[in-house]
């Protein structure tokens, strides 16, 4: 097999690899300002940093290759760390062992709201979607403000997030891998993956091919959903509580870390080893941006720039002309 | 006349927008303690028309069959910028206020310019120069704070012969200034064709560029103003991703609410206007009425997601299934 | 003549998507004053000349000249404002927007720099009279119009430019009689008061009423330009579909009338679009569905396939009643349904993924083993299916869009044979795709059937139908009007059925 073969074989394209490559630059340029950048210790660090993002771009990957995006992602984090944290408090000691399923299964169900808005309603997932975030936000305004029984996260939530098991290796990290490795077979080795592939391209054609498109729809929007909740259960353990807009700040890294990992922001094209990339590339040019004392004002510009110059170079639609 | 029918059948969106304003602005008024004097409609206005105006903004590049993400960033930087620049004389003040326009102007040409030439989807676009807007209103005004020149800002609060309030006297010469020739242009009319179908528009000779360009341009022009008129109301900037996303949000509803399609071609910065109005009046609302203020964010998502939905009317008069997916 | 200088001269220009060739050293001219018939197959490059004149495209090679000067249109509104406009098969108005202001989208009437409405508003009317649709009120929205009003509209936008160069591509499709006798009327009048016109129309008899002169295309080339009345109907039609015209039929067996029945469709309706359509189709048997373009055809493929909402009537598959609610319904019908659907490009293919992917979309659930796919099924399936069509695809993970269109067509085909269906809706399935693959699937629905598979094919050709089908159903406005079986389905049947006149005086085309 030609090294093309294997390269796309195992979804290494151009944007892939560009964005490899920028990692790599990232790398070699930090450890001229600090050697520290090149550690292992370091690079571990940031990966774990990276492994809630990840979870997060995995989940909204699947609705991007759709075609379609998931704006509620913020408060659904958030959902996910309330619920979850607060179980305990409502159902007594049970809790402890059903809050990280419970704050998943929050998730999910307005992922599957999400989901029938945009399949049977028809209605461009951007608005509704953004609806639903501010339903969300109502919805976790009034928990804090009336009804949270506790807002501090379990030590099973702690274990996954912080905690380092195996070699040293965050058990984030294996987090990820697990929703990663899931994300992997679904979208290449399940009819399922196909039809959303399909559903990207064409929703027609994935029609007519007896594809149950709206089924699909709401799965990948449930399995956002699911995903960005776990995000915020972990990230809950990892600052051991829950609290308000918490998810704010995963909304533009997810996003950008998929379309930077060539994933078409019009779907239908992408695969994961480029979300990985661009995960890692954000995770890095947001610690980069931190260790060098930039100010928040100065991270927000470079962050903005940099997504569209990455996007400029390979994520241009068509020419009205032909 | 027959005429009549057509032109209420083309602006049915913003007659319900303003019918459904005069509603519930007069059930606010009935339920309040002192009904309506000059000093409730000025605080009234004042806050209302800030969104309006960041409405107006959403409405041009929506027309297009785009979507501005960054308006409320644009808002928040025409905040901080007027917190720092609109000081001192009234002339100076005056001064400040076209540089804080221009600056709105150029953001949105900016974003109309990575969409036209750079030709990446408007969603992603906003939403990274969105970014970049707000770190400049961060760098700007890294702490609330600031300050604004007190006579413009106590003129553009308060009643024009101590009746009308100022802020709405703004508005409406916004919208005869800017609105009124914008759409009666060669380039405003190319907005709703293109909006209308992009291709065919093209067909036709329409300036496709030009037309995009100008309405995100201008769309970040009122986005600025809003900033500006926040500022005459705080005294002061805030840097604040909060209130930039939270007026995103609401001037989309605005937009929806005003009957303007999502998908371009059909609607009016008008009914826009009176979409944020109707927003704004359900916050009034709740608070003569006495809802637990815990509870209106709530009340107010799920507003929004009713509204929104009313767009799902189309999905039940589709015949052919394949129409669903266009 | 030879000395006249043309309104516009094409010089050797070739126009080449990806690999694929849609024109190849066409050299064409067009004089003012003249009726010019522009005329082919589809695919034979035609509309591809009308973008490159109408400034919708460029030319990959060669030169266009408009009054003797070299021109390099950019945009529309370029060779607009050279004085060529185009009247586009496809609509080119903004259906949101009002007749009036679709009238003067690009000049409109101004008063202090603003659109002057009431100005405008009277232009639209001056105009829509000039072409006879004073019925049409300059308020009304474009998308409440129905389409023989659009394309009268639309033909009203283009003579408001002033055109010395009218193009128009197949204008008349929708129009009632009554409209298109105007149109001739007002065409005769740009000609004789200097414009020229370029007419493109697969209607003999209009170009026959019509044009001074005319240009035969076939496979991107020009094939002749000759003035009236120096060629025949017989002759044009041999320049337009090149010498094999009878040898590319397999051979038909004799009609069997007692075949066992696969389909039976019973008094089925869709709103304005089908009434009261009733037919059987045997195991084994072609039925081509006939008649006049868009008299319901379409409307009855997609209704038997379950795609549209709010169908009346009962279709029965080998004796039992299928469910109209979703393809998903009509594949898992006792005899599997499969519909090769109408434009490749919207609803057959997802062009940019791989032949792979879109070979086994619809048949996902036979390589299923646990919860995946299996990929050693899938490849040996895909490997099967391109050997069995003989698809010319280099390697099966190439995007499909590289492909050329024939190669395309054969995609969907496959696509929908790994489903082994047992009847198989065509909808159009020649369009646009060379000689040489319209006969390999002519051969491959022949023996489709001999396997017992019930086939229904609508085409736009009549001689297609004449040559592959076992009987031809005759529609018009919805309702099947005739049915012609076996020996019976020949052109001047056909032609009259759709024309829907019991007998047609003279010669038939």
């Amino acid at each position: 097999m030609t090294f093309q073969g294997v390269a796309q074989r195992i979804g290494l394209d151009v944007p892939v690899a560009v964005a490899f490559g920028c990692i790599i630059v990232l790398l070699l340029g930090g450890s001229l300002y600090s050697r520290e950048f090149l550690s292992p210790d370091y690079l571990l660090q940031q990966l774990q940093v990276g492994a809630f993002l990840g979870i997060i771009a995995s989940g909204a990957m699947m609705v991007i290759l759709l075609g379609h995006i998931d704006l509620s992602i913020p408060w659904t984090v958030t959902l996910g760390a309330m619920m979850a944290t607060a179980l305990s408090g409502w159902i007594g000691p049970v809790g402890i062992w059903l809050a990280i399923p419970f704050g998943l299964l929050c998730g999910t169900f307005i992922g599957v709201l999400n989901g029938i808005g945009v399949a049977y309603l028809r209605l461009p997932s951007m608005i509704f979607t953004l609806g639903m975030n501010a339903v969300v936000q109502g919805l976790m305004v009034l928990h804090t403000g009336g009804f949270a029984p506790q807002d501090h996260a379990t030590d099973a939530m702690h274990f996954l997030a912080v905690k380092r098991s195996i070699f040293g290796i965050p058990n984030a990290l294996f987090v990820w891998m697990f929703v990663g490795i899931i994300v992997i077979l679904l979208l290449r080795r399940t009819a399922f993956g196909r039809s959303v592939y399909a559903i990207g391209n064409r929703e027609s054609v994935a029609y007519l091919s007896g594809i149950n498109t709206n089924a699909v729809l709401i799965g990948c929007f449930a399995f956002c959903g699911a995903c960005a909740a776990f995000a915020g259960v972990l990230l809950a353990g990892y600052s051991t509580k829950a609290y308000q807009a918490m998810g704010d700040a995963y909304l533009l890294p997810a996003i950008a870390a998929v379309v930077l990992g060539g994933t078409n922001i019009l779907g239908g094209r992408g695969n994961y080893l480029g979300t990985i990339a661009g995960v890692i590339l954000i995770t890095l040019l947001q610690s980069i941006l931190s260790v060098m004392q930039m100010p928040e004002a100065g991270r927000q510009v470079i962050y903005g720039s940099v997504i569209i110059a990455m996007l400029l170079l390979y994520g241009r639609g068509a020419k009205t002309r032909t | 006349m027959s005429d009549w029918r057509y032109y209420i059948s083309h602006n049915l969106g913003t007659l319900t927008a303003v019918g459904l304003f005069i509603l519930m602005f007069s059930i606010y008024i009935g339920n309040h303690e002192v009904g309506l004097n000059p000093a409730v409609a000025t605080t009234a206005a004042n806050k209302a028309v800030l969104l309006a105006l960041v409405a107006m903004a959403q409405t041009l590049p929506v027309l297009t069959r785009g979507l501005d993400l960054s308006v409320g960033m644009i808002f928040v930087m025409g905040n901080c910028l007027a917190s720092a620049i609109v000081v001192g004389s009234i002339g100076e003040g005056m001064l400040g206020c076209i540089v804080v326009l221009a600056m709105g102007f150029a953001a949105g040409l900016i974003n109309g310019a990575i969409v036209v030439w750079g030709r990446l989807q408007p969603i992603i676009t906003t939403l990274a120069t969105g970014a970049i807007y707000y770190g400049i209103a961060l760098w700007i005004r890294p702490t609330p704070g600031g300050d604004v020149q007190t006579d413009i800002a106590d003129f553009m609060t308060g009643q024009l012969f101590e009746t009308v309030p100022t802020a709405l006297v703004v508005l409406l010469l916004v919208v005869l200034l800017i609105w009124i020739p914008y759409r009666s242009t060669v380039l405003g009319r190319a907005a709703y064709a293109i909006g209308s179908n992009e291709q065919a528009a093209y067909m036709s000779g329409v300036p496709v560029k030009q037309a995009k360009l100008l309405s995100y341009a201008l769309g970040g022009m009122l986005a600025s103003l809003g900033g500006l008129m926040l500022t005459f109301n705080t005294y002061s900037g805030e840097a604040s991703a909060a209130i930039g996303g939270t007026y995103t949000l609401n001037s989309i509803a605005a937009v929806v609410i005003g009957g303007t399609s999502l998908f371009g071609g059909w609607g009016s910065a008008i009914g826009s206007v009176f979409g944020a109005f109707v927003l704004r009046t359900i916050e009034d609302l709740l608070f003569v009425f006495d809802l637990p203020p815990l509870w209106q964010p709530l009340f107010q998502g799920v507003v929004l997601l009713v509204a929104i939905s009313l767009g799902a009317v189309r999905v039940f008069r589709i015949r052919n299934r394949l129409e669903l997916f266009t | 003549m030879a000395d006249r200088i043309p309104l516009l001269e094409l010089k050797n220009v070739s126009k080449r998507y990806g690999g694929i060739a849609a024109l190849t050293g066409v050299d064409f001219s067009a004089y003012a004053g003249e009726i010019h018939a522009v005329l082919g197959e589809n695919g034979a490059g035609k509309s591809t000349l009308i973008k490159i004149a109408a400034g919708v495209t460029d030319a990959t090679e060669g030169e266009v000249l408009v009054e003797g000067k070299p021109r390099h249109f950019r945009s529309p509104t370029d060779a607009m404002q050279a004085g060529v406009v185009c009247v586009f098969q496809e609509l080119s108005l903004l259906p949101d927007m009002t007749v009036a202001d679709n009238l003067s989208m690009v000049a409109p009437p101004t008063r202090g720099g603003l659109i002057d409405t009431k100005a405008q508003r009277t232009r639209a009317m001056e105009l829509l009279k000039r072409v006879g649709c004073e019925d049409v009120h300059p308020l009304e929205l474009v998308k409440n119009l129905p389409l023989s009003r659009r394309q009268m509209v639309e033909i009203a936008k283009a003579l408001a430019k002033r055109p010395k160069l009218l193009i128009l591509d197949e204008a008349t499709s929708a129009l009632t009689a009554k409209d298109v006798e105007r149109i001739y009327l007002i065409i005769r009048e740009l000609r004789d008061q200097g414009a020229g016109i370029l007419y493109v129309s697969h209607r003999m008899h209009e170009i026959e009423a019509l044009c001074d002169i005319a240009t035969v295309f076939r496979n991107g080339r020009k094939i002749e330009t000759f003035r009236k009345n120096e060629r025949n109907v017989h002759q044009i039609i041999q320049m337009m579909i090149g010498r094999e015209v009878t040898h590319h039929y397999p051979p038909k067996p004799p009609f069997q009338a007692d075949r066992a029945p696969a389909l039976t469709v019973a008094n089925l309706s869709w709103g304005r679009e089908l009434s009261n359509v009733s037919f059987t189709a045997g195991k084994g048997e072609i039925v081509g569905l006939g008649g006049l373009d868009g008299q319901g055809q379409r409307e009855l493929l997609l209704a038997m396939f379950g795609v549209l909402r709010g169908v009346e009537g009962t279709v029965t598959i080998d004796g039992q009643p299928l469910s109209l609610s979703g393809p998903k319904q009509a594949m898992n019908a006792k005899l599997p349904m499969a519909l090769i659907p109408e434009d490749r490009k919207v609803e057959g293919l997802m062009l940019p993924m791989s032949v792979r992917d879109n070979l086994t979309l619809a048949s996902l659930p036979q390589m299923r083993s646990g919860l995946g796919i299996d990929g050693r099924k899938e490849a040996d399936a895909v490997k099967a299916m391109i050997e069995r069509l003989q698809i010319k695809a280099p390697n099966a993970d190439d995007p499909v869009a590289t492909l050329s269109g024939g190669n395309q067509q054969k995609v969907v085909l496959a696509k929908w044979l790994m489903t082994e269906p047992g009847i198989i809706l065509l909808n159009d399935p020649t369009r646009g795709i060379d000689v040489g693959t319209k006969q390999e699937i002519y051969r491959l629905l022949r023996n489709l059937a001999a396997e017992g598979r019930t086939i229904i094919f609508y085409s736009t050709d009549y001689a297609e139908l004449i040559g592959c089908c076992d009987k031809v159903l005759i529609l018009y406005d919805g309702r099947i009007t005739r049915e012609l079986k076996g020996d019976a389905c020949t052109e001047h049947n056909l032609i009259s059925s759709a024309l829907n006149v019991e007998t047609v005086s003279g010669e038939a085309a």
